[in-house]
C-alpha cells in the first residue's frame, strides 16, 4: 500500500516549500503513514484514504489542514536517551571539556526537539551528574508538539521507551495514568518554537544537539544551517548530530572528536 | 545467553519468551519465584531473570532479595515485569536489587530497548 506519484510530489512541494525539508524518494510510506491518521479524522479508510485526503486539502487549500500535513510529515519520532551514547559522552567527555574552559552556568541548545525527551534526558543527565547551574533551550518548528513537550507528561508507553528505572524513580512523579517530570528538571528546559532555516536563537551555545534532522536537508540546506548554528554556538563549543549523520562533505570547519560509541563535533575557535 | 521468564500466567510467558528467543536467548521458564529459585539453583547459568510481581508462592520481589542474598547469582540481571506502576513499587524493587523495571503492557521495542540499557543485547536504534 502506496500513495500515488502525484499525491508524493504534491506533498514533497508542500513540505520543500514550507520547511524546506526534502522528501526524496522512498520517502513514500512516510508520507502513508504520517498522513493516514489525518484522513482517518475526515472519515477516510482503505488503500486510497491519503490520496483523496490528499485531494481533498489541494481542493480546498485549507490554510490549518495545510499547517497540519507539514506538521505530521517534520515531527520525528522520540525516545528517551535516544541512542544512549551521546548522552554518556556528554556526562563523561563533553561536558568535563566545556567545564575545562568555562566556569559559568552552561547553556545547551536541543533542535528539533519533538516532544521534549531530549531535551529532558539532557536536563537529567546533567543534574545526575552533579551540574545544577545549565539552561537547556529547547526549540522545535512544531507548535503541538512544543505544547505538548513543555506540558511534560508522558504515558506508560513513551516513558517504556528508553527511560532507565532509576533515572524515572528521580526525576519523575506519576500524574494520572503517566509520568510527569518533576519541577527541578523542568525549570532547566525552556520551549519556544523556531524554524531552523531562520537566525539563530540568541547564544552562546556551550552544546549544541541537532540529531536526527540534517538527513530531512539536501547539501545546500544543511550546510547553510550548520553555519548559522555555528555562529550561535561559543568558539570551541561541542555540536551532536544524529547516530547515522555526518558532517563529511558538508562542512570542513568542524573538528571531529572521538568519543565512545560515535563523534561529537567542536567548532572552530578557542584552544583545546 | 539464557534467561528465566517469571510470570504466573502461562500466555505472559510465552509473549516474553517469544521476544527473548527473537532476540537470541535461550528461555527458561517459572510460574513462581520458589520453581525459579529452583531452576537457578540447577546452575544453568542464567543471564537474565524477568520477574512478574504479583504470583503465589513466592511473589517478585520475594525472589529479587532472595537472588540477591546469594553471591554466586550477583552476576544474573534482574527486570521487573509488571502491572504493578506506583512509584514507590519501583523505588522498593530497585531498593531490593533489580536492575530495571518495565510496565506491561509494552511492545517489544521497549522490551529490547531495555535489554540494551542493560548491555544485554547490542545498542541499535530504537526504532
Amino acid at each position: 500500500m502506496s500513495v500515488s506519484t502525484q499525491t508524493f510530489d504534491y506533498v514533497a512541494d508542500l513540505v520543500r516549500t514550507t520547511s524546506a525539508i526534502q522528501l526524496g524518494p522512498g520517502k513514500e510510506y512516510l508520507v502513508e503513514s504520517r498522513l493516514a491518521p489525518l484522513a482517518r479524522a475526515r472519515g477516510l479508510v482503505g488503500p486510497t484514504a491519503v490520496d483523496t485526503y490528499v485531494r481533498e486539502v489541494r481542493r480546498g487549500l485549507d490554510r490549518g489542514e495545510l499547517t497540519r500535513v507539514v506538521e505530521a510529515l517534520t515531527t520525528n519520532e522520540t525516545s528517551w536517551f535516544r541512542d544512549n551514547a551521546p548522552f554518556a559522552a556528554l556526562r563523561s567527555q563533553v561536558l568535563p571539556a566545556v567545564r575545562g574552559r568555562h566556569p559559568g552556568p552552561l547553556r545547551i541548545w536541543s533542535a528539533a526537539c519533538s516532544t521534549g525527551q531530549e531535551p529532558y534526558s539532557i536536563a537529567m543527565t546533567l543534574l545526575d551528574a552533579g551540574e545544577p547551574h545549565v539552561s537547556v533551550l529547547a526549540t522545535d518548528l512544531s507548535t503541538p508538539v512544543l505544547a505538548q513537550a513543555r506540558a511534560g507528561e508522558y504515558s506508560q508507553l513513551e516513558m517504556n521507551r528508553g527511560m532507565p528505572a532509576p533515572v524515572l524513580v528521580r526525576h519523575f512523579t506519576r500524574a494520572g495514568a503517566g509520568w510527569a517530570v518533576k519541577e527541578e528538571v523542568r525549570r532547566l528546559v525552556t520551549f519556544t518554537q523556531h524554524n531552523l532555516l531562520h537566525p539563530p536563537p540568541t547564544g552562546p551555545f556551550d552544546v549544541v544537539f541537532l540529531r536526527n534532522v540534517l538527513i530531512y536537508f539536501d547539501a545546500a540546506t544543511k550546510r547553510d544551517i550548520l553555519t548559522r548554528v555555528r555562529r550561535a554556538m561559543r568558539p570551541g563549543a561541542f555540536l551532536i548530530l544524529g547516530a547515522a549523520e555526518s558532517m563529511v562533505g558538508i562542512d570542513d570547519a568542524w573538528e571531529r572528536v572521538a568519543v565512545t560509541g560515535g563523534s561529537v563535533y567542536r567548532a572552530p575557535g578557542g584552544t583545546p | 545467553m539464557r534467561a528465566l521468564v517469571i510470570d504466573d500466567s502461562r500466555a505472559m510467558r510465552r509473549i516474553v519468551s517469544r521476544q527473548l528467543e527473537g532476540l537470541g536467548f535461550t528461555v527458561d521458564e517459572a510460574g513462581d519465584g520458589a520453581q525459579a529459585l529452583e531452576l537457578l539453583e540447577a546452575g544453568a547459568g542464567h543471564h537474565l531473570a524477568c520477574v512478574d510481581w504479583n504470583m503465589p508462592v513466592m511473589d517478585g520481589l520475594a525472589f529479587v532479595k532472595a537472588v540477591r542474598a546469594r553471591p554466586e547469582w550477583r552476576d544474573v540481571t534482574l527486570m521487573m515485569v509488571t502491572t504493578e506502576s506506583e512509584h514507590d513499587q519501583i523505588v522498593r524493587a530497585l531498593a531490593a536489587g533489580a536492575h530495571e523495571y518495565l510496565i506491561k503492557p509494552f511492545t517489544p521495542d521497549a522490551l529490547r530497548g531495555k535489554l540494551e540499557l542493560l548491555g544485554l543485547v547490542p545498542a541499535g536504534e530504537i526504532a
